[in-house]
C-alpha cells in the first residue's frame, strides 16, 4: 500500500467546484480523501508533501501532442515526450497518429499504448480517421475504440472530402468519441508557410488565408447539422488548434445552435502573432500559422467567454537540423508541453484576469471530458491520483536547453513564465519534482 | 523570442546586407560615397583593397547581371572569388544550406554572396556561418543591392553624378517612381519600396490585382497603388518595368495579350504620358512583353547604366562586408 499526504495546499478542482485550502490523501494511485485543513490529522503516509503556498489541482490534460514514436525517435520518444509532459504539469496526454507508420490499426495502437514504451504519465491516443491518413477509407473505429482510442483524427492533414468526413462523424458518433479535425483547406494553402497578410507580403512568403481554416470548420458544422437531422445521431466534432476569429465565430454560432462542437486553442495562438516570424524565425513556424493581432485577441476572448473548451499544446518536436534551414523548407511545429501552464498563467491569468479555476478547467477538466477520460480531470474521492502542484506566483524564464523533450524548437526560449510546477503526480507516483 | 539587433549588438554579422530595412539612411549615404570614391580610384589602388581576401558566390538560381557584377567587383578589388552553383556542387546531392556555408567558410571564404530561391535564406546562412552575407536576391523577398544601384541610377539621371554621392531623408523629395508589373513576386519591387520612400520618394505600384494585391500598400508609408498605367506614367519621373516571371506564375491565369495592351511600356505611351521620365528595368527583360524595343533602347532608357551602377555599388558593398576602404576599422 502506498500512501501520500498532501498538506497545507490550496485545492482548485473545477470538476468538483472546490477552490479552498484542503489536504489530500492519495492511496494506491487513487484519491482516498479530500479534507478541510487539519481533517487528515493523524493519517499516516509513506510520503508527506508540504504544499504550503502551492495550488493543488487535477493534473493537466493535453488532447493534442506529437510524440514521434514509432518512426521518428530522433525528434522525440514516448518516454521523453511524456517526461516533458510531467515537467509541464501534465498527467494525461493524447498522442496524434501521424507517426511512421501512421497509427491506423489496433496492433499499432496497442504497441503505442504498451507500457513497454516507458510513458512517464498516462498515455492515450487518437488513431487515424482514415487509413494511412490518406483521407479516403475509414479505419475500423469500433475495433480501435475497443482498444482504447479516445477519438479519431488525421491530424497534420484535414479530412477534406465531404463524404469521408461525414462517414467519419457518423462512425465516431456510434463509437461515442469525437472526430478531431485539423481544419485546413489544403486547396488554399499549397506552398504557404505563414499567415497571409502584410507580414507575409513583406517577407516574400506565400500566406495561408484565414478562410482555409474557417471554411473547413463551417463545412464540418454543416455536416453535423445534416447528420443530426438525417441519422438521429449526435456526432461530436472537436476542432483542433483554432487560430482565426472566423473559425471561432462559426464555432460560437454552432454551440448556440446546440450542436456538439468543442475546440482547443494552443498557447502560441493566444500568446504570439505573425510578428514573431520576422527574421524568418523557424521557431515561429507552425500549422495553423501564427495569425494577426486581431485573431490572437479573439483567441483570448474565446477562452474567456467559453467558446473555447480547452487549451492544447500541439507539442510538435523537431530536430535542430530540421529547423535550422530555409523558412519554407523547415517543418511546421513547436514544442509546448513545458511552457503551456507558464504561458497560460502569464497571458490569461495575469494579462486578462482569468481565474486559476477557469485555467484549470481549460487545461484539465474539459479536455478530460472531451476525450471521456474516466476518473481523470478531477480530484473527487476514488478518482485517479493525477495531480499538479504549482506555485502560481512564481516568475521564471524558460530555458529550452533544460528541456526534457529531445527537441528544442520553441519560440518561448528565454521567455518569461508565470507559475512554476513543483510536483507532478501520476496515479499516485511523483513523476516530477522541482 | 528573437529580438531585433541593435547597432552596438547586431543580430547578423557586421557588413551583412540581408534587407534594405537593415540600413539606416546614413549607412546608405556612406555606401553611395564609397561607391563614388571607388569608381574614381586608380585601378591599381582599387585592386589592393581586398588583396588576399576570399569571397564566395553561392548561387542557387541562375543570374547574369548580379553574379557577374559581384564577381567582377570582387576581382577589381583584388579579392579571390569562387563560385558555387546548385547545378555543379554537392547541393545537388542534398547538402543543406548550413553545411554548404560552413564548407565555404572552412575553405577560407570571408564573405558569402547568396542568391537563393527561398525567401529568407540569407538570414539562415548568416546565422549559421557567422560570416557577412550579401543578399543577391532571395525568393520573392528582397534584392537590396539592386535597390541601391537603382537609387544611384535615379540620382545620377535626375540630379547628376555629384548628387549621387550622398543622400538624406529629403534627397528624393518630389520624385515619383512607378514600378509596374509583377509586384507580388518581385524582390526588386519590395527592396525599392522599402528604401526609396525613406529618402523622400513616392513609390507607385502599378499592375493588375493578380500581380499586385492590395496588401502591397502595407509595405509602408510612401507606397501607393495606381491600377491605371497611363495615369501612373503621367505623374512619374522614373518608370521601372518588371519582368513577367513565368516561372512564378504557377496556376495563375494571366492573359498576356491583355497585359501587354494595358501595361506594356511602348513608344506611344512613353511619348504621350512620360515624355521625360527615366526608364529603368532590373533585367532580364522580355522585349515585346513588358517593354517595347524602342523604349528599351531609347534615349530615356537607363537600363545599361543600371548595370554599370551595379558593378560600382557592389564594389562598395564588398568593401563594407570585409571592412576595407572607407569601412575599415
Amino acid at each position: 500500500m502506498s500512501e501520500t499526504l498532501i498538506l497545507n495546499g490550496h485545492l482548485i478542482d473545477p470538476a468538483n467546484r472546490v477552490d479552498a485550502p484542503c489536504d489530500l490523501l492519495l492511496r494506491d494511485g487513487r484519491v482516498a480523501a479530500v479534507e478541510r485543513p487539519g481533517g487528515l490529522r493523524g493519517a499516516e503516509a509513506a510520503e508527506t508533501i508540504d504544499a504550503s503556498g502551492l495550488i493543488v489541482a487535477p493534473g493537466l490534460v493535453d488532447v493534442h501532442v506529437h510524440l514521434r514514436e514509432p518512426g521518428q525517435t530522433y525528434k522525440e520518444s514516448i518516454a521523453t515526450g511524456t517526461a516533458a509532459a510531467a515537467a509541464g504539469g501534465f498527467t494525461s496526454v493524447v498522442a496524434m497518429p501521424n507517426t511512421v507508420p501512421v497509427n491506423d490499426t489496433v496492433a499499432k495502437l496497442e504497441w503505442m499504448l504498451d507500457l513497454a514504451r516507458g510513458p512517464v504519465v498516462k498515455l492515450f491516443a487518437m488513431p487515424a480517421a482514415t487509413i494511412g491518413s490518406m483521407g479516403e477509407k475509414l479505419t475500423d473505429f469500433e475495433a480501435l475504440r475497443a482498444a482504447g482510442a479516445v477519438g479519431f483524427t488525421d491530424d497534420g492533414k484535414p479530412v477534406l472530402e465531404d463524404d469521408v468526413m461525414r462517414a467519419a462523424l457518423v462512425a465516431a458518433a456510434r463509437a461515442e468519441v469525437p472526430v478531431s479535425q485539423h481544419a485546413e483547406d489544403t486547396r488554399l494553402t499549397g506552398g504557404c508557410s505563414m499567415n497571409a497578410g502584410p507580414m507575409a507580403f513583406r517577407l516574400g512568403l506565400r500566406g495561408m488565408p484565414v478562410e482555409a481554416e474557417s471554411r473547413i470548420v463551417e463545412r464540418d458544422i454543416q455536416l453535423l447539422r445534416e447528420i443530426e437531422q438525417a441519422e438521429g445521431l449526435r456526432p461530436h466534432l472537436h476542432v483542433q488548434h483554432v487560430s482565426t476569429a472566423r473559425a471561432i465565430k462559426a464555432i460560437r454560432t454552432a454551440k448556440r445552435e446546440g450542436l456538439h462542437v468543442t475546440c482547443e486553442i494552443a498557447p502560441h495562438h493566444f500568446a504570439l502573432t505573425e510578428e514573431a516570424v520576422d527574421d524568418y524565425d523557424t521557431h515561429a513556424k507552425m500549422n495553423p500559422p501564427l495569425r494577426a493581432e486581431m485573431d490572437r485577441a479573439e483567441m483570448v476572448e474565446a477562452l474567456l467567454d467559453g467558446t473555447a473548451d480547452c487549451i492544447a499544446t500541439d507539442h510538435a518536436p523537431h530536430a535542430a537540423f530540421e529547423k535550422r534551414q530555409e523558412f519554407e523548407r523547415a517543418p511546421n511545429g513547436i514544442t509546448g508541453l513545458e511552457t503551456a501552464l507558464g504561458v497560460a498563467l502569464r497571458v490569461l491569468h495575469r494579462g486578462h484576469g482569468m481565474t486559476l479555476s477557469r485555467i484549470l478547467e481549460l487545461m484539465s477538466t474539459t479536455p478530460a471530458a472531451i476525450t471521456s477520460l474516466a476518473g481523470r480531470g478531477g480530484l473527487g474521492q476514488g478518482h485517479y491520483a493525477d495531480l499538479v502542484l504549482f506555485d502560481a506566483g512564481a516568475e521564471w524564464t524558460y530555458d529550452a536547453k533544460s528541456s526534457r523533450s529531445k527537441s528544442r524548437n520553441t519560440p518561448f526560449d528565454g521567455a518569461p513564465m508565470l507559475g512554476q510546477v513543483r510536483y507532478t503526480i501520476s496515479e499516485g507516483r511523483i513523476v516530477y519534482r522541482a | 523570442m528573437q529580438r531585433a539587433g541593435t547597432a552596438a549588438n547586431p543580430l547578423y554579422p557586421q557588413g551583412s546586407l540581408l534587407s534594405v530595412t537593415h540600413l539606416s539612411v546614413e549607412e546608405v549615404s556612406k555606401i553611395l560615397s564609397e561607391t563614388a570614391r571607388l569608381e574614381a580610384m586608380a585601378q591599381a589602388e582599387r585592386a589592393a583593397l581586398l588583396r588576399g581576401r576570399t569571397v564566395a558566390l553561392l548561387f542557387y538560381e541562375s543570374s547574369t547581371r548580379t553574379r557577374t557584377s559581384f564577381e567582377l567587383a570582387a576581382k577589381s578589388l583584388g579579392a579571390t572569388t569562387t563560385l558555387v552553383s546548385d547545378k555543379s556542387s554537392s547541393i545537388e546531392k542534398g547538402e543543406s544550406l548550413k553545411d554548404t556555408g560552413l564548407t565555404l567558410r572552412a575553405l577560407g571564404a570571408e564573405c558569402i554572396i547568396l542568391r537563393h530561391l527561398s525567401s529568407g535564406a540569407p538570414y539562415v546562412l548568416a546565422r549559421e556561418t557567422g560570416l557577412p552575407v550579401l543578399n543577391a536576391g532571395d525568393g520573392m523577398h528582397e534584392h537590396p543591392s539592386q535597390a541601391l544601384l537603382d537609387l544611384r541610377t535615379m540620382l545620377t539621371r535626375l540630379q547628376g553624378a555629384k548628387a549621387a554621392e550622398s543622400v538624406n531623408e529629403r534627397s528624393l523629395d518630389g520624385v515619383t517612381v512607378t514600378i509596374t508589373g509583377d509586384i507580388l513576386h518581385s524582390r526588386v519591387a519590395r527592396s525599392n519600396a522599402l528604401l526609396l520612400p525613406r529618402l523622400g520618394a513616392r513609390v507607385v505600384f502599378c499592375g493588375p490585382e493578380k500581380l499586385l494585391p492590395e496588401v502591397a500598400l502595407e509595405l509602408g508609408t510612401g507606397v501607393e497603388i495606381e491600377r491605371d498605367f497611363e495615369r501612373a506614367l503621367s505623374r512619374s519621373q522614373v518608370v521601372m518595368m518588371l519582368r513577367i516571371q513565368k516561372e512564378r506564375l504557377a496556376g495563375m491565369e494571366l492573359d498576356l495579350s491583355d497585359y501587354i495592351h494595358r501595361y506594356q511600356l511602348n513608344g506611344e505611351k512613353r511619348t504621350a504620358f512620360a515624355q521625360s521620365a527615366v526608364v529603368m528595368h532590373p533585367g532580364p527583360m522580355i522585349r515585346g512583353l513588358e517593354i517595347a524595343d524602342e523604349v528599351a533602347d531609347g534615349p530615356q532608357s537607363a537600363i545599361e547604366e543600371q548595370v554599370r551602377h551595379g558593378l560600382a555599388i557592389r564594389s562598395a558593398l564588398l568593401t563594407r562586408a570585409l571592412r576595407a576602404g572607407a569601412f575599415q576599422g
